[in-house]
């Protein structure tokens, strides 16, 4: 458990002096399907990346090659701390590159 | 003190129990805006009318500030209007609460106690509530949902009374009461109809008989207004009692202006409101066991205050420890309720050690060891200068 | 005086407050004073949620969350930890959705030998009458055969009450397979 700390070492008014802290609040740990996504099947057209509620889909600066010898500079991954597992990326993937697994099988 | 029935009670929440008071007293409109945590009343509400089992119109505003303005316009033509909010929208109908009780419109309003911001707090304190402190409309407090159904109801009596012709508000605690399931026994229509027959605003919008409503005034005349409402809310406390006492020999229960439990062989006293006075009472009695010999002075009416009955339930008594849930920033007293009976305590020149306690903000939990030691604080009777911020974490 | 303390955990979704507010609502049918609350926080679709019900004949009944209840029941395997049994009252009653027996859910989680144990495979039979895993109304018929609080049909009318049509009767079947297959095992008596 956290330690609570006395009103007079807080920020005032409530104030976030550090933004972007969300990043320590792992919320993912209770998801029950993480998804899948086919590198070779992605088009890189970032509709998983967009529709995430979570921003959980990660865009790595990581070319890949198709084994048709299409070339990209990025490739995708998926961020387990805060995947929750809806299903939205699979759903919405237009070419179906992304498949939802039980997540002791991924 | 309530009365025991042989109904039937079923589940409500205090929100629904508002709601289903709404229903049974055949409200005409009903203008709100949602808010945590009082939502499901209007919620609940509107699927009375879509079911056909109240005939109201039902105005989606855009804000409360457009609720509250519908609700009061509504009953200056001589409709029963309804409006429900708590903490942000409270705050946004401001402006409006001063116009409702200036242009002594009848209307009715819960109000679930919320915080306010900032920082941001959708739980369960005071704080929106005390701010209307001087708006100049009737205040009552529920500690349960049965009181809350059973208010509201007398609210309507109340506010249309040819004599009165105020708003008034029913406050409860969000949360821990709005969302709280608990046993509440209904009247039938028929019945809550003829306790509170609508009584019409009697200079009420008709183009057969016009009127102008909304006047400015100048220095010779706003004085005099506000001191015909000065007389109205203080003219009220009668009729506040009145109706009390009618509406439990029509149901069969009565909660009076203040409620004094266990209260008759105690030393010292607790006054408190709404949640934490139903949660005392359930305490009390292994708060006693310890020796510690307190009480619990419930503060149902707020305003107009029962000055009377409060001299007469602290006459014999040597300390009252007054737990507020808001603050009252830079007071002498720094919780509004303490401000109050200090204020009772000079002009009567009552021999009252007045102890003032905050406690609950932001729902800050309090527990039985905590009601335990404010109640040992009181039975000690020690003095206590400045205001005790219990629990808040130095 | 006669208070009996229950505390739920589940997850965001799954019906947890609604256990609590059905057990009050069945309690209060049957002539008894009762009171359901969540504890309130950010609502979150799968984060941890508790419900508190107060089963009495006390009409005063205090508001605050319960931290040393009679009966703890954990709605969701994740939940399965020491942490969300903690302050249970020795003799009180833990009742879990696991397909385990309380045996081996005894031996799985090194519990104490200080209360009573219920497991009944809530999942599955919501599974098969719900096709959901919405476990709160199986998980109703655990908590009545194990206290025997109240009537299983009380819990079933409200049931019915609450979700009219082929819901209700689909959830009135998840509670009496639940009430049928709850697994009780009581506390040994000391010699």
């Amino acid at each position: 458990m956290e330690k609570l700390v006395s009103f007079k070492d807080m920020a005032p008014g409530g104030i976030v002096v550090n933004p972007g802290n969300s990043l320590e609040y792992k919320t993912g740990d209770w998801k029950v399907l993480i998804p899948v996504i086919n590198q070779e099947t992605c088009t890189r057209c970032r509709i998983c990346w967009y529709v995430c509620p979570d921003n959980a889909i990660l865009e790595l600066d990581k070319e890949y090659t198709t084994k048709k010898n299409r070339k990209y500079k990025v490739s995708y991954d998926v961020s387990s701390d805060f995947c929750k597992g809806c299903g939205m990326c699979a759903q919405e993937c237009p070419v179906k590159a992304i498949e939802m697994v039980p997540v002791e099988v991924a | 003190m309530a009365l025991e029935t042989v109904k039937k009670a079923i589940p409500l929440s205090t929100n629904h129990a508002i709601a289903n008071a709404v229903k049974d007293l055949d409200v005409d409109v009903i203008s709100a805006y949602p808010i945590t945590p009082q939502t499901t009343v209007v919620e609940k509400i509107s699927e009375f009318i879509a079911k056909g089992e109240l005939d109201a119109e039902y105005i989606h505003v855009e804000s409360e500030h457009s609720a509250l303005s519908a609700a009061i316009s509504a009953s200056l033509t001589g409709a029963r209007a309804f409006t429900a909010t708590a903490s942000q929208g409270f705050a946004l109908m401001h402006e409006m609460l001063h116009i409702a009780s200036g242009l002594r419109a009848p209307l009715v309003m819960s109000v679930a106690m919320r915080s306010l911001s900032a920082p941001i707090s959708i739980w369960n304190d005071q704080s929106d509530l005390f701010n209307a402190r001087d708006s100049g409309w009737i205040i009552l407090f529920a500690h349960t949902a049965q009181e809350a159904y059973d208010t509201i109801i007398q609210a309507y009596k109340i506010a249309e009374d040819q004599n009165v012709l105020l708003p008034v508000m029913v406050g409860y605690d969000g949360y821990v009461m709005s969302h709280t399931i608990e046993p509440v026994i209904t009247e039938s229509r028929e019945k809550v109809i003829k306790f509170a027959p609508k009584k019409q605003y009697p200079y009420k919008l008709d183009p057969d008989k016009p009127v102008s409503i909304g006047a400015i005034t100048p220095p010779e005349y706003y004085y005099e207004f506000k001191y015909q409402q000065v007389n109205a809310v203080n003219n009220s406390l009668p009729t506040i009692e009145k109706v009390d006492e009618e509406f439990g020999k029509t149901f069969g229960r009565s909660y009076g202006l203040m409620e004094c439990y266990m209260c008759e062989d105690a030393e010292a006293l607790i006054m408190t409101n709404a949640s934490y006075a139903s949660t005392l009472k359930a305490f009390l009695p292994d708060i006693r066991k310890e020796g510690i010999k307190v009480g619990l002075l419930r503060v149902r009416l707020y305003r107009p205050f029962p000055l009377q009955k409060f001299i007469e339930y602290t006459s014999d008594k040597k300390t009252i420890l007054v737990i507020d849930r808001a603050i009252s920033y830079g007071a002498p007293f720094q919780g509004p309720l303490a401000n109050e009976i200090s204020g009772a305590i000079v002009r009567e020149g009552l021999k009252l050690n007045l102890i003032s306690v905050v406690a609950g903000i932001g729902q800050r939990t309090v527990e039985y060891e905590d009601f335990l030691a404010l109640a040992r604080l009181a039975y000690e009777g020690k003095k206590h200068k400045e205001t005790i911020f219990y629990g808040v974490r130095e | 005086m006669n208070t009996l303390e229950i505390r739920w955990h589940g997850r965001g979704g799954q019906g947890a407050v609604t256990a609590g507010e059905v057990l009050a609502s069945a309690a209060i049918i049957e002539g008894k004073y009762a009171l359901a609350f969540p504890e309130f926080g950010a609502e979150r679709r799968g984060a941890p949620v508790r419900a508190y019900t107060r089963v009495t004949n006390n009409p005063n009944i205090p508001r605050t969350p319960i931290e040393k209840p009679d009966v703890v029941v954990i709605l969701d395997k994740s939940l399965l930890k020491h942490e969300y049994i903690e302050g249970l009252k020795p003799g009180g009653y833990f009742i879990a959705n696991t397909p385990l027996k309380p045996d081996e859910l005894i031996k799985k989680l090194n519990l104490p030998n200080s209360f009573n144990v219920s497991t009944v495979d809530a999942t599955s039979i919501a599974l098969k009458w719900l096709k959901a895993n919405i476990v709160n109304t199986a998980i109703l018929g655990a908590v009545i055969r194990t206290t025997n609080l109240l009537k299983i049909e009380t819990i079933i009318n409200v049931i019915k009450s609450r979700f009219p049509g082929k819901i209700g009767e689909a959830n009135a079947m998840a509670v009496q397979e639940a009430f049928e297959n709850t697994i009780v095992m009581k506390l040994q008596e000391a010699i």
